[in-house]
């Protein structure tokens, strides 16, 4: 990021280790970020090599970036919420409950800015309310999160009757082409996602709130004893995370014009693994935007690969499930060589 | 400034539920005073200090800074009141770098919260070479807490006490898990608080540690204080007789 700190080398006359403690120091700051790109680079290698058909073609990046801000755009502040030491098993429901109030408003107001706002307000309140559970009555996020991932889809399912909606009536207005358009042949919704990827990187490494999720993820006592707001920290946190869980499921809905009270099934095992594979820690404190960033496209690159390669689609989850237990061990090994 | 205390905490209890771990505690401290606490495990030692830094409330009783009632204290508000604490866990993020864990809580911001990163970093630089005496060139402000040794970190948490002009400081066992070195070190500091001018609360289990830095002590029992002695009117020996009398018996007579 930067180097404001080499400064302090210049007094100090032995040059030698200096260079060597330098270049340790450089890769204990970045290493998991170093790994992420060795493993994305390997992997996009072992892919042309497999299906240079598929792999040495444009049309198929161009999939890559339709598709994959859907669930990516849930897994930047998902990345925060772990690095917080909190989980959100949630999210899935939280975009198909956001496009309950997205439709509802949009059939009886015909506004495709007044849906998107209700969507939005209404992801980001379920997503609140996982907060306020977890931290006003204290139970693990994880158990709070299933709960309420049954509760909104239960909730999607009799609002609705059980039944989809079209949303063709939204093509032609001008929101649907800033959400799912496209400008000069890239996706749009790839341009929400590198925006919010820049957004959530600020928010983390260079405002207050980040720096809260960091110590709260550490060690929340010390938190506390240092005088941050744990309890608002959190829940605001959780709200984020529902926020972009509504948003990825309104591009995912506009750019196919229909809304399936499934919305957001598959997505949470991708999302998760994306959050691990990018070397988030599982314990909290650890974490970065950058990883998640591309252990998202890792991850819808697999499942690209696995048909190319003429596997058949009842390998992803295998392979999903692989990447969470792999990447969350070899974090879990690290810190301990490293402690 | 009407009766010229520091702090005054009056008439303070504090229960946890169905435990009690103050009662009716009254408690001072003077202008440019260091004041030892001392006690057994579970004297209430810890509790007393975390209702002064706002951590815990008072279930009862007043607190004064500088003679004016304050009602609701919390961190933040202690911190702007000048109370800086070195905790007996040392209040650590130890896998954040160094900058981050002396600015924890109040970073440098502008008016939108947005860090000033570079001056922390510079800061702590300064910090590092002018007061942690850190000249090993394996440490920077990016270097992880989680590498540095026992007094390594003690002296960060230190440090970070300091440099927030602190006007009364707040050493919570500091002496834990020290090398004697350290532990001088430690002392020299303690003693150039109040060549500062500044007020100090010095707990620890070593009579001997608080007998030589403080002006006064305090023994709390049980929740409750015991009596208190100014160093100057009572030889070590006295002390500890006193001491090991109310470990027994809980009075000293």
């Amino acid at each position: 990021m930067s180097s404001t700190a080499e400064k302090s080398g210049a007094e100090q006359s032995l040059q030698q280790p200096r260079e060597k403690l330098t270049f340790t120091r450089f890769l204990r700051a970045y290493g998991t970020q170093l790994g992420i790109l060795t493993v994305f680079a390997a992997m996009w290698i072992f892919f042309i090599v497999a299906a240079p058909t598929t792999f040495l073609a444009p049309q198929i990046y161009l999939a890559f970036m339709s598709t994959i801000p859907f669930f990516a755009i849930v897994a930047l502040p998902l990345t925060m919420l772990v690095i917080a030491g909190e989980m959100d098993l949630s999210f899935p429901s939280l975009m198909a409950i956001g496009m309950v109030a997205f439709v509802t408003v949009f059939n009886a107001t015909g506004s495709v800015l007044l849906s998107l706002l209700a969507g939005l307000v209404t992801g980001f309140l379920a997503g609140l309310m996982n907060g306020v559970i977890v931290v006003g009555i204290g139970i693990p996020s994880l158990v709070v999160t299933i709960g309420t991932q049954f509760f909104w889809r239960g909730a999607v399912l009799v609002l609705l009757g059980g039944k989809g909606s079209t949303l063709v009536e939204t093509r032609e207005t001008f929101i649907h082409s800033l959400l799912v358009g496209k400008l000069w042949g890239i996706p749009m919704q790839m341009i929400w996602l590198v925006v919010i990827a820049i957004g959530t990187w600020v928010l983390l490494n260079r405002h207050r709130f980040g720096a809260n999720i960091f110590v709260i993820g550490d060690n929340k006592q010390t938190a506390e004893l240092m005088g941050i707001n744990t309890a608002r920290t959190r829940t605001l946190m959780f709200g984020l995370v529902g926020l972009a869980a509504a948003f990825g499921g309104i591009l995912a809905s506009l750019q196919v014009s229909f809304f399936w009270p499934s919305l957001g099934d598959g997505y949470l095992l991708r999302t998760l693994a994306a959050v691990f594979l990018g070397g988030t820690s599982v314990f909290g404190g650890v974490g970065t935007i950058l990883g998640t960033f591309i252990g998202a496209f890792i991850i819808g690159a697999i499942e690209a690969a696995i048909v190319a390669i003429g596997l058949t689609g009842f390998w992803t989850q295998l392979i999903y499930g692989l990447i969470i237990i792999l990447s969350v061990s070899m974090h879990a090994i690290l810190r301990k060589r490293i402690g | 400034m009407e009766n010229g205390y520091r702090l005054e905490l009056r008439n303070i209890s504090k229960s946890f539920g169905e435990v009690q771990s103050l009662r009716n505690v009254d408690f001072k401290l003077g202008q440019n005073e260091v004041v030892g606490l001392l006690g057994d495990n579970g004297a209430g030692k810890s509790t007393l200090i975390k209702i002064i830094t706002g951590y815990h409330h008072p279930t009862e009783g007043e607190i004064f800074f500088n003679g004016q009632k304050i009602d609701h204290l919390t961190v933040p508000k202690a911190r702007d009141l000048g109370v800086e604490t070195v905790y007996q866990e040392r209040a650590l993020a130890e896998l954040q770098t160094l900058w981050r864990n002396i600015f924890v809580g109040r970073e440098l911001t502008n008016a939108m919260g947005f860090m000033k990163v570079k001056e922390m970093k510079a800061e702590t630089n300064r910090l590092m070479l002018e007061s942690m005496g850190f000249t090993s060139m394996a440490v920077s402000p990016d270097s992880i807490i989680k590498t540095f040794s026992g007094g390594e970190k003690q002296g960060v948490a230190i440090v970070r006490a300091l440099y927030f002009d602190a006007e009364i400081i707040i050493l919570d066992e500091p002496t834990m898990g020290l090398s004697l070195k350290e532990t001088r070190k430690l002392l020299n500091f303690v003693r150039d608080i109040k060549a500062a001018g500044k007020s100090a609360v010095f707990i620890d289990h070593n009579i001997f540690h608080v007998y030589s830095v403080a002006d006064r002590v305090v023994v709390l029992d049980r929740g409750k204080v015991a009596g208190e002695f100014m160093t100057a009117d009572i030889t070590l020996e006295a002390l500890m007789e006193k001491m090991y009398r109310v470990a027994e018996t809980g009075s000293f007579d």
